[in-house]
């Protein structure tokens, strides 16, 4: 029988009550006594000398407060990347200025070269277009076109840059020639060349910051959409305004999703800040949906060519590809690690093959900044190796089930080594594959294809067997390969006289139920109610130093840490305990909420120990402090290696190239599991982000540079009848060797494995269906492209 | 948005007087007109509002056919059509989202002619008469291209009158992102004969397949298309379809409206 409390439970999320019924607090919601609005002068053209920033005229406007420019904040520090890669020649990236506004020049669509701040939020708009109207920007040629962006290094995004080439990286470069020999002699190759296309995050709630200055303390505060406070707070102090972090609080309240695009440090914020000081007036701002669209982090945005080795009965020998990754107009904080470390060192996948080699090149064009969205680098590397793993199942007539089943990495062969140098600590994928057959039925389909079939409709099946690292990350690993920051997390529990307790992590829920989970997790481990314990998060002034939540981290990391501080508390608890009861510390032990005499049945209650801490009448304060607190600092030893198997059902109707999804089947490893919920809800969405990538989702910039799907008039996301009813199952868990909850994460799964599954049915459709010409359609896989494709 | 004034007349008279004031532009249900406003791509001084007149809402069969008023919104006409004339509710219940059909109205759509919009093709493929506050307007001398019509300045649209046909299906299909019609095909059959009505294809608007409505007229089977071709010129050519891919929708849908003709 099922939990009905603590791990393992399906406990209700406790922050939808107040989600659902419009009660949440979200940055928009929170209006500051003597607030005063921003807008942005934002760049129509995609590249252009600016001649003159046109401010006189909008100063003079009814209501305006002050008006600043990219020159203004010309000294003010550069909004830094986050890691440093190395290209293959051993040359450090590229790293031009991120400015807080834009000067000099205007480097993509929505490109903010100027900030409107008035007593109203139209006024500052009209201002806005004053200053749009009057200023003259020369139009440059843009750069759109990787492939271009790369061969025309006369043509920069950045003047300072010798090209568009941040670098070229190879991973790992020791394995190149031994690639390279392995695919000379291969019996077979398959060749796949692919685009990972650009998607918008579309967050629900989009960006938005208040800025205030105290000019009494000399107090900064920013409340603003934020996934991770601390790092914000620790790019703006230390990089951007070059100020002490103590005088800056950053509070990231309610945040309605993030996906990735809000991990990062953005113009607007300092913005807010630096204008709320000089007006001495709180200045807040919040995007609209179309400045969402142009100026959000994008993600993806890959040119892979993907090559496999393999002897003719598909035995794998080697991967090789060669990539170019967009990361747009200016390096976002973590643009460098996602097509790079997150991405490469994923090139294995699942499977136990020898030789594995990838050269990335991330290229300048002048489009908006693209950098981590949900899954990361993973979603490509995933993407790229079954597309093309089902291109040679094809090319030698196999079994797609078969091939990966005699690749996959076995139960015995860990802890494993990969060629790009991960090590899988445990794993289960055979397991995993006969789940999700089972599940989907697979020995049925041909069944349902015959019936299909008399219905005029091509079903297809598709099959993904993913696997990612994430629990991001172990600090000793990420430092060697280019890391500026740990990935640590840390946690404090704080126990209450009444018993009590405020959990503060560093972890920052946007959507992901850390506030229930949580509390499952700390209530468990003390042997009381759920509802005693309750979460804070999002606020410096009030967690420890943290690090956020993106990379599938909370749980492995944060709630790792969270495990580790209630240790010390028991561990406290267990003196607090020995004093009251007289008796050996060694002696004491703790279970079901109760601190008890081994042997005896002398006990006292957490809740009375907690009292005690409190009211410390009688303790020898030389060996034991009052009060009942504690907080603990957590690196994980490895990343964590969640892996699945997810299969597709389509039916495409060949008249129109419709797609439709009859089922989706996930067979998912994550280890242990808290909340089956919550993660069956991860995977959903997660799911559901991969259908809308590999069918509907599409970002279009033309020659010119100019966003083509800037609203959802013309950039489709799923809604509810894109996707079907999901089949979902979490047990064959093989929990995680090196974190105290053996827990994997779940976040990112299904938006890293589900793309391939789709877009493996569409084919396997198409081709049965007879179109043997059909090999490969790009995402997304739109009715139009499946027509055309059919009709070449 | 820029800021304006708002007026909202019960007559088709008021509402005439107050359109010939400066910068004075109709509105319905705003479907189009607002979000371009809050763009600040428009900026009408005064926002006339054509919903608070009694005379133009409302659906009701009549000597000539079913007559809509044209502040009448789509889910008004999906629900009260639907036993008059089901293939014409259908067509308004597949609109937007249900916000959109209670807000947007068929009056609205016409004087848009949005080129992806339903309505003109249930309007040409009926051969509906369109009224205004100074004529008679048919169907076939109404719609004048993308965005354009016969409407003269300040005219208004007071409802549109939908000769009933024998059978009748409007078949959709979803421009994916933004659900208006990639391709749409309105038959209608009549005692005197057949008229297909495509929305969303071509660069001109709405307009007849004349060559099939010649097929369907001697025989009203989808398999009478069969040898007929669209040309490819002059149909739209976007993010989500080439002009190809939309002749190919125009047969198909075509052949499925005849199908689904009840």
């Amino acid at each position: 029988m099922p939990k009905d409390y603590g791990i393992g439970a399906s406990t209700k999320r406790r922050e939808d009550i107040r989600f659902l019924s419009g009660l949440g607090n979200y940055t928009d919601d929170i209006n500051v006594a003597g607030q005063s609005y921003a807008a942005f002068v934002r760049s129509t053209v995609a590249h252009g000398k600016i001649k003159k920033v046109a401010t006189e005229a909008a100063k003079a406007m009814p209501g305006v407060l002050g008006v600043f420019t990219g020159e203004d904040f010309k000294d003010v520090g550069s909004n830094p990347a986050g890691w440093l890669i190395h290209s293959r020649d051993g040359s450090p990236m590229h790293e031009p200025k991120r400015p807080v506004l834009a000067y000099g020049k205007v480097r993509h669509v929505g490109d903010a070269y100027a900030c409107v701040v008035a007593e109203t939020l139209q006024q500052a708009k009209d201002a806005v277009q004053r200053i749009a109207d009057e200023s003259e920007i020369d139009e440059l040629p843009a750069i759109v076109d990787m492939a271009q962006a790369l061969a025309n290094s006369a043509n920069r995004v950045h003047d300072e840059m010798p090209g568009n080439q941040v670098f070229d990286w190879g991973w790992i470069e020791d394995n190149r020639a031994k690639t390279d020999e392995a695919f000379a002699s291969a019996p077979h190759v398959t060749t796949l060349e692919l685009v990972n296309n650009r998607l918008v995050p579309n967050a629900m709630e989009p960006r938005a910051s208040i800025g205030e200055f105290n000019h009494g303390t000399g107090d900064w505060k920013l409340t603003t959409t934020s996934q991770n406070p601390h790092v914000t707070r620790i790019l703006i102090a230390a990089f951007v305004l070059g100020i002490p972090e103590n005088k800056l609080t950053v509070v990231a309240p309610d945040v309605g999703g993030g996906f990735g695009s809000k991990i990062y440090h953005y113009g607007e914020e300092a913005t807010v800040l630096l204008a709320a000081k000089a007006l001495r007036r709180p200045v807040k701002w919040v995007a609209e949906r179309s400045e969402s669209f142009m100026t959000d982090a994008h993600g993806r945005d890959h040119v892979t060519k993907i090559q496999l080795a393999c002897d003719k009965q598909g035995n794998f020998i080697a991967f090789r590809t060669e990539t170019m990754a967009n990361v747009g107009a200016y390096l976002s904080n973590f643009a460098p690690v996602t097509p790079t470390f997150l991405h490469g060192t994923l090139m294995a996948g699942p499977y136990k093959v020898p030789n594995v080699y990838v050269n990335v090149k991330a290229v300048m064009t002048n489009t908006a900044p693209v950098d981590a969205y949900r899954g990361a680098g993973r979603p490509e590397a995933t993407y790229s190796l079954e597309r093309v793993i089902d291109k040679m199942c094809r090319e030698l007539n196999l079994d797609p089930f078969e091939v990966r089943r005699k690749n996959f990495v076995t139960t015995d062969m860990f802890p494993y080594t990969t060629p790009v140098a991960l090590v899988y600590d445990t794993g289960n994928y055979h397991a995993t594959l006969d789940k999700a057959m089972e599940l989907g039925d697979v020995a049925g389909f041909e069944k349902r294809r015959a019936e299909s079939a008399k219905r005029g409709k091509l079903r297809g099946m598709g099959l993904s067997t993913w696997i990612e690292a994430c629990g991001i990350a172990p600090s000793h690993l990420v430092g060697m390969l280019g890391s500026r920051v740990g990935l640590y997390d840390a946690a404090t529990v704080r126990v209450n006289a009444t018993g009590s307790i405020s959990v503060m992590t560093g972890a920052h829920s946007h959507g992901q139920g850390h506030e229930t989970v949580f509390a499952q997790i700390v209530a468990d481990k003390l042997g009381i109610p759920d509802s005693s314990v309750e979460i804070v998060h999002g606020d410096t002034s009030k967690i420890p130093f943290g690090m956020g939540s993106y990379g599938s981290r909370s749980l492995a990391v944060c709630g790792s840490a969270m495990t580790r501080a209630v240790d010390k508390i028991i561990a406290k608890g267990k003196k607090i305990a020995a004093h009251m009861l007289e008796a050996a510390e060694s002696d004491i032990t703790f279970a079901d909420g109760k601190f008890s005499v081994a042997g005896t049945d002398k006990a006292k209650t957490f809740g009375e120990i907690a009292f005690s801490a409190y009211v410390p009448h009688n303790y020898p304060l030389e060996t034991l402090e009052p009060g009942l607190e504690e907080t603990a600092f957590y690196d994980p030893a490895n990343f964590t290696y969640p892996a699945g198997a997810y299969i597709c059902e389509v039916e495409v109707d060949p008249d129109t190239g419709k797609v439709d999804i009859c089922s989706f089947t996930c067979a998912d490893d994550f280890g242990n599991v808290m909340n089956p919920m919550i993660v069956e809800g991860q995977v959903h969405g997660g799911v559901g982000q991969g259908i809308g990538q590999a069918l509907l989702e599409n970002t279009v910039y033309d020659e010119n540079g100019q966003l083509l799907t800037g609203s959802y008039m013309d950039y489709a996301m799923p809604r509810a009848d894109d996707v079907p009813f999901y089949t979902v199952d979490a047990s064959c868990a093989t929990p995680c060797t090196h974190n105290p909850l053996g827990v994997k994460g779940c976040g990112e799964a299904g938006a890293i494995g589900s793309p391939p599954a789709v877009v493996n049915a569409v084919i396997d459709a198409l081709q049965r269906g007879g179109h043997k010409n059909v090999t490969h359609i790009d995402m997304p896989v739109s009715p139009a492209r499946v027509w055309s494709a059919i009709n070449a | 948005m820029h800021n304006f004034d708002f007026v909202k007349p019960s007559t088709i008279a008021d509402a005439v007087k107050a359109l010939t004031g400066d910068g004075a532009q109709a509105l319905s249900g705003g479907q189009t007109l607002t979000p371009t406003m809050k763009q600040r791509l428009a900026a009408p001084t005064v926002l006339v509002s054509l919903t608070g007149i009694a005379e133009m809402k409302g659906v009701c069969m009549g000597d000539d056919g079913l007559s809509v008023g044209a502040a009448t919104p789509h889910a008004v006409v999906a629900k009260e059509a639907a036993k008059q004339y089901p293939a014409l509710a259908a067509l308004a219940g597949g609109i937007g989202d249900p916000a959109v059909r209670n807000r947007g109205t068929i009056g609205g759509s016409l004087a848009n002619n949005d080129p992806a919009a339903c309505y003109p093709s249930a309007v040409l493929g009926s051969g509906a008469t369109v009224v205004t506050n100074k004529r008679k307007i048919a169907a076939d001398d109404y719609f004048q291209g993308m965005f354009s019509t016969a409407l003269d300045e300040g005219e208004i649209i007071t409802g549109v009158t939908f000769p009933v046909p024998e059978k009748a299906a409007y078949v959709k299909f979803n421009q994916p992102a933004s659900r208006f019609a990639l391709t749409g095909v309105f038959v209608a059959k009549f005692k005197g004969g057949v008229r297909v009505a495509v929305t969303g294809a071509s660069n001109n608007g709405v307009f007849r397949w004349a060559e099939a409505e010649k097929a369907l007229s001697a025989n009203f089977a989808a398999s009478a298309l069969d040898g007929l071709t669209v040309s490819a010129d002059d149909l739209i050519g976007d993010l989500h379809g080439t002009p190809a891919y939309r002749a190919n929708l125009v047969k198909v849908l075509t052949k499925r409206a005849v199908e689904a003709a009840r």
